[in-house]
Parts: C-alpha cells; sequence; structure tokens
C-alpha cells in the first residue's frame, strides 16, 4: 500500500476546493440554523443560484464575470426573500418545507428542456467562463509536493477561496458577538419573548435568510469556477444535507465549527476511501469482502456510522458546548 | 420617557365600582373587544379602563379568558371586533413589537427566558434603540461598545436590585422557575415601559421569592408605572392591587377594590358555581 499517496490524497482534500466550498455551505446554514433557528433545507438551491449565476451571464449572454458575480448575491437575495416572505411569519417546519421544495424547484427548472439554450439542460453549462478569473493566477504551475498536490487552477482557487472563507468567519464572528447577533441568537431561543420586547423579529429573521443565503451562493461559485462547469444533479438535496452534517460535526453556532467540520467531512471521506482503494487493490482486504466498484458505497455508510457515534459520544460536535447542549433537552 | 401625572392611589375610593366604570385617568382604554374560535366566544369585553399609575388585578377562573385578553391587547392575537387604546393611541392592527415600543411590555405566562443566553444577555437584549442591533453597524464595534456598556451597566444595577447579581454570567436555563419569572420581569424592565403587563407572575414561585416579587411589583407603582396583572393567588391580589377586574366567561362581571369585590355575590358564582351552597343529592333526586 501507497502510504504516502493516501497521506497526500487525503490532505489535499482537507484543504481542497471541495472543503471550501462545502465551509461556505455550512457557514450560511450556520447562520440560518445555529443562530437564528431557522431550519433552511434548501441550501443546494442558494449554491445553484450562485453557480448558474456565474456561468449562465458569462457563457450565454457574454457579461464579464465580475458583473456576473454581482448578478448571482443579487439572485440569492431575491431567493431568499422569494422564501421568507410567505413563511417566515409561520412556524419554524413551513420554512424547511417550503425550502426544500423550492431547492428542488430550482434544480428541475435549470435541467428544464424548456431552457436548454440558456441553462443547458440536463447536461448543464461547460466552458470557460471563469477565464477571467484564472487571467489573474500568478502561479504557473501547480503544486507537487510529498504531501500536498494541486494542479495551477486549483491552487488559485484554493488560495482565493480559503482567503474568502477566512474574510466571511472574521465578519461573521464579530457579528454574532454583536447586540445584532444577540438579537438572532435570542429568536432561535424563543420568538414571542423577543416581540415582546420590542424587536422586529421579521425583519431580522429575513436578514438572517439572506446573509446566510448570500454565503451560500458564493460557495456555488466556487463550485461552478473550480470545475469550470455547472451541472444541476450536484445541487440535489444530498448537498444540503452534506453542508448539515458538516455543521453538526463541528458543532452548530460556533463561528469555527463549519470550517473545521468541512475539513473533518472531506479527510474521512478521502481517507476512507482511498484506504478502501489502496486495500482491495493490493488485496490487503479481501475481494470477497470489498469490490473496487463498492468503495464508493462504503465510505459513505462508514461515514455514516461515525457520525451515529458521534451523535452517541459527543452530541454537541467538535467545537459544542455540552452545557449548552444540555440545556437545551432541559427546555 | 413621560413623567406620571400623579401617583394617586385613592383613585380607588372615587370611582364607581362597576364593570367598565371610567376612571379620572386612564392609560389604556378598550372598547367593544371580541375573540371568538370557532363557536366559542373567548373574550367580549364591552368597555374596560385601566388607570394610570395603579397596580390593577385581573382575576377569574380558569378559561375566563384572561389570558386570550392579554394577547390581544398586546398584539399577540386579533380580535374579531373592537377598538383599544394605550396613552390615547389607537392599537388596532399594530404588531406586538410595535405595542412594546409604545411601552406596554408583557410577560409570559409560562415563562419565556431565553435559555441559552446568559442572564446578563437576557437582560441587555431588552433595551431599546440600541444601535448594534443593526445589521450594517454590528460590523463596526466602535459604533456600539459604548452604549453596550452603557446598556450592561444598567442591566447590572437591575439584577442587583433583583437579586439575581450573582447568576449573571449563567445560561438562563439553569435558573430555577421561581427565578426565571423574577428575569422575566426584570428583563420587561429594561425596555423602560410605562405599563407593564404580568401574566401569573406568581405561579409556581416559592413563598420567599413570592414576597420579593410583591416588593418588585409595588416599587413599579412608586415608580409611577402602570401594573395590570394576572393572578389566581388571592392574598397577592388583596396584598398589592389598587383595584380589580373580575372576568368570567370571557366578560368582565365586577370590578372594584380587592374588598369590595371578594365580597362580590357574582363574584363568588363565578369562581364556585351558583349552587355551591345547594346540596347535590337534593338535586339528584329531582332529577
Amino acid at each position: 500500500m501507497d502510504f504516502l499517496f493516501i497521506a497526500q490524497q487525503t490532505l489535499s482534500a482537507t484543504i481542497g476546493v471541495n472543503t471550501i466550498i462545502f465551509a461556505l455551505a455550512a457557514i450560511g446554514l450556520n447562520m440560518h440554523f445555529g443562530y437564528t433557528g431557522l431550519l433552511n433545507f434548501g441550501q443546494a438551491g442558494f449554491l445553484a443560484i450562485g453557480a448558474y449565476s456565474v456561468a449562465v451571464p458569462v457563457i450565454s449572454f457574454g457579461i464579464p464575470l465580475w458583473i456576473a458575480f454581482l448578478i448571482g448575491i443579487f439572485n440569492s437575495v431575491i431567493f431568499a426573500l422569494l422564501l421568507g416572505v410567505p413563511t417566515l411569519k409561520l412556524r419554524a417546519d413551513y420554512l424547511a418545507i417550503v425550502t426544500i421544495a423550492a431547492a428542488e424547484i430550482v434544480r428541475q427548472i435549470a435541467r428544464s428542456a424548456t431552457f436548454n439554450e440558456w441553462l443547458g439542460g440536463s447536461d448543464g453549462i461547460t466552458g470557460k467562463f471563469g477565464k477571467d478569473f484564472f487571467a489573474l493566477n500568478p502561479f504557473k504551475s501547480g503544486l507537487d509536493t510529498p504531501i500536498l498536490r494541486f494542479n495551477a487552477n486549483d491552487l488559485w482557487v484554493v488560495i482565493t477561496g480559503w482567503s474568502l472563507v477566512a474574510a466571511i468567519t472574521f465578519v461573521m464572528w464579530i457579528m454574532v458577538n454583536s447586540p445584532w447577533g444577540r438579537v438572532m441568537r435570542a429568536i432561535r431561543e424563543d420568538e414571542d419573548a423577543v416581540r415582546s420586547l420590542g424587536k422586529n423579529v421579521y425583519l431580522y429573521k429575513m436578514q438572517s435568510l439572506i446573509i446566510g443565503g448570500v454565503i451560500g451562493s458564493m460557495g456555488g461559485f466556487v463550485y461552478a469556477l473550480s470545475r469550470q462547469s455547472v451541472q444541476p444533479d450536484n445541487y440535489g438535496t444530498a448537498l444540503t444535507f452534506f453542508a448539515y452534517t458538516v455543521l453538526i460535526l463541528g458543532g452548530a453556532a460556533r463561528v469555527f465549527s463549519p470550517v473545521v467540520g468541512a475539513m473533518i467531512f472531506w479527510f474521512l471521506i478521502v481517507f476512507i476511501e482511498q484506504v478502501l482503494r489502496q486495500g482491495v487493490t493490493n488485496n490487503v482486504i479481501p475481494h470477497w469482502l470489498i469490490g473496487v466498484n463498492q468503495v464508493s458505497q462504503i465510505r459513505f455508510m462508514l461515514m455514516g456510522l461515525g457520525l451515529m457515534a458521534l451523535m452517541i459520544f459527543r452530541p454537541q460536535g467538535i467545537f459544542g458546548d455540552k452545557k449548552e447542549l444540555a440545556l437545551d433537552a432541559k427546555a | 420617557m413621560q413623567k406620571p401625572k400623579s401617583i394617586d392611589a385613592s383613585f380607588a375610593l372615587t370611582t364607581s365600582p362597576t364593570p367598565g366604570s371610567a376612571k379620572s385617568d386612564p392609560i389604556l382604554v378598550a372598547d367593544k373587544i371580541a375573540r371568538q374560535f370557532g363557536g366559542l366566544t373567548a373574550v367580549n369585553v364591552d368597555h374596560l379602563e385601566v388607570q394610570r399609575g395603579s397596580i390593577t388585578a385581573l382575576i377569574g377562573p380558569n378559561g375566563a379568558g384572561k389570558t386570550t385578553f392579554f394577547n390581544l391587547l398586546t398584539g399577540y392575537d386579533t380580535p374579531n371586533s373592537g377598538t383599544w387604546s394605550f396613552n390615547g393611541r389607537a392599537l388596532n392592527g399594530i404588531p406586538p413589537h410595535k405595542v412594546a415600543r409604545l411601552g406596554m411590555v408583557r410577560t409570559f405566562q409560562l415563562t419565556k427566558a431565553l435559555y441559552r443566553l446568559t442572564v446578563i444577555e437576557n437582560m441587555a437584549l431588552g433595551a431599546r434603540g440600541q444601535k448594534g442591533e443593526s445589521v450594517l453597524r454590528s460590523v463596526f464595534p466602535w459604533m456600539w461598545r459604548a452604549q453596550e456598556a452603557e446598556i450592561r451597566e444598567r442591566a447590572t444595577a437591575i439584577l442587583t436590585n433583583f437579586k439575581l447579581i450573582e447568576k449573571q454570567d449563567d445560561f438562563a436555563a439553569a435558573l430555577s422557575g421561581g427565578q426565571r419569572k423574577l428575569l422575566e420581569m426584570a428583563r420587561a424592565l429594561m425596555v423602560e415601559p410605562e405599563m407593564v403587563m404580568l401574566d401569573e407572575p406568581m405561579a409556581g414561585v416559592n413563598p420567599a421569592l413570592k414576597q420579593s416579587l410583591l416588593e418588585h411589583i409595588k416599587e413599579l407603582r412608586t415608580e409611577g408605572k402602570t401594573v395590570l396583572f394576572v393572578e389566581h393567588d388571592m392574598d397577592m391580589v388583596h396584598e398589592i392591587s389598587d383595584w380589580v377586574i373580575v372576568m368570567a366567561q370571557g366578560e368582565i362581571i365586577a370590578e372594584g377594590t380587592p374588598a369590595s369585590v371578594m365580597g362580590n355575590q357574582q363574584v363568588i358564582e363565578a369562581y364556585l358555581g351558583a349552587h355551591h351552597n345547594e346540596d347535590l343529592s337534593a338535586n339528584q333526586e329531582g332529577a
């Protein structure tokens, strides 16, 4: 077995493009769910809107990429308003139902034949819509060391992506520790009490939905740019639930938990996959137990088992405060 | 904040003890308020005035519509008909947070302490006009830090008065039921209300804490605030209220001083039933 290769693959994934995408998706969810108590099950919809908003204007309409980013932010704000206006006055569960449906509607519209000309149907869009972005890449060659390996484009995405994650995390840290963040956490606990103290709860929930959604759509920017392609089926409900997994791994309502959660998530997925794959090909794991084609399913099974163990032995996540969670059970 | 005109508990002596009677200086006036749930009329109040600067108790048997009436007055529920005003300002269609901003702040029958916030955070949340609560300014801490310090100072003072100061850094969920009631009331004071609406402030509170809660409510009157509270504990009603309003089956059936109300035949009947002195077995034989 090639342990160095396993280490290289695993570490590269731990700080890689996918980790950035999932960290951004989960930072948005942390705003929604961790701090405000909004059950948004449609985060994939925000990512899809972000991804299509950078690809479609550039490829189908010849708009510069920089304007496409602004379009993406604008679209995700509109999407948040569409979700929030009818549901935020209702009980929390309605938002969950509406968001999960809305995200699917976004995906179905994207893959529908009607808009094939602009959105590319079920094949999505592939093309050099990120060329303005990669033109700024100062790295002529990629990174190839025994423990980390990125090609030139990925290296540029990783560096800009982590800068974005750091900036957003910093701003989030200030915001959630401000009086504004206090109102958000109070809404998570009991909206009616917050109303009785003269706060416009509806407005705050809308702000939370918009901010978390815009951050999620930035995850979509990274998703689309890093692959130079957008496929509608990448933005299914599984993406939302993986983002929740990331958030819960790290521990909800902690600023750094989405980042660390995403790193652990991708570390485990790639590590398990590489070990199994190497084990099977080198006959360390017998063929009657696991075949080569089963590896990618089995890694998710093991991942699921690990999550169950986490929920049993450390229900607050990696960073969560056990006392705080115990209080929740009492309340 | 508006300065109270006069703190005059003697209004009770000059006011007529009849349902819906006029007060010399009403802060809250309600007219023809009705709320139906399907076929059930939960609240049907013809006219009600609450005297400014008084402690007024709202009593009545279970299911009389007291809490529903509270919800209607504070914007948490909408009546099918009726009008009501606070400080002369009509409150129809005004959402709860605006009612609170106008100076009428309520507490809840089932205490709504914000569990996973600390006691001091619960308090600080109550302060009005916080610059740092705006989404844009929240990002620039230097814009709100000074104000936050002032708020914390005020919160600390109130917590000290309520003897919760040692608990200020604990999560609210770690408080006892009685302490949560105290916290909820203390938090309501952070809003600097003119009128405090307390929904069963004594429910589930042990006798020692009860006495301190009573003192705090009396203090509110001394500060010129108006208190309207729902309560089942008759000793408490007797001890602190200037005026008592009795509801039964959604209507106001009596009003008056605590002493006069408790001797009122209609009130006794509402609580105990009209036939409470009759022999049940005699009735059964008749049937």
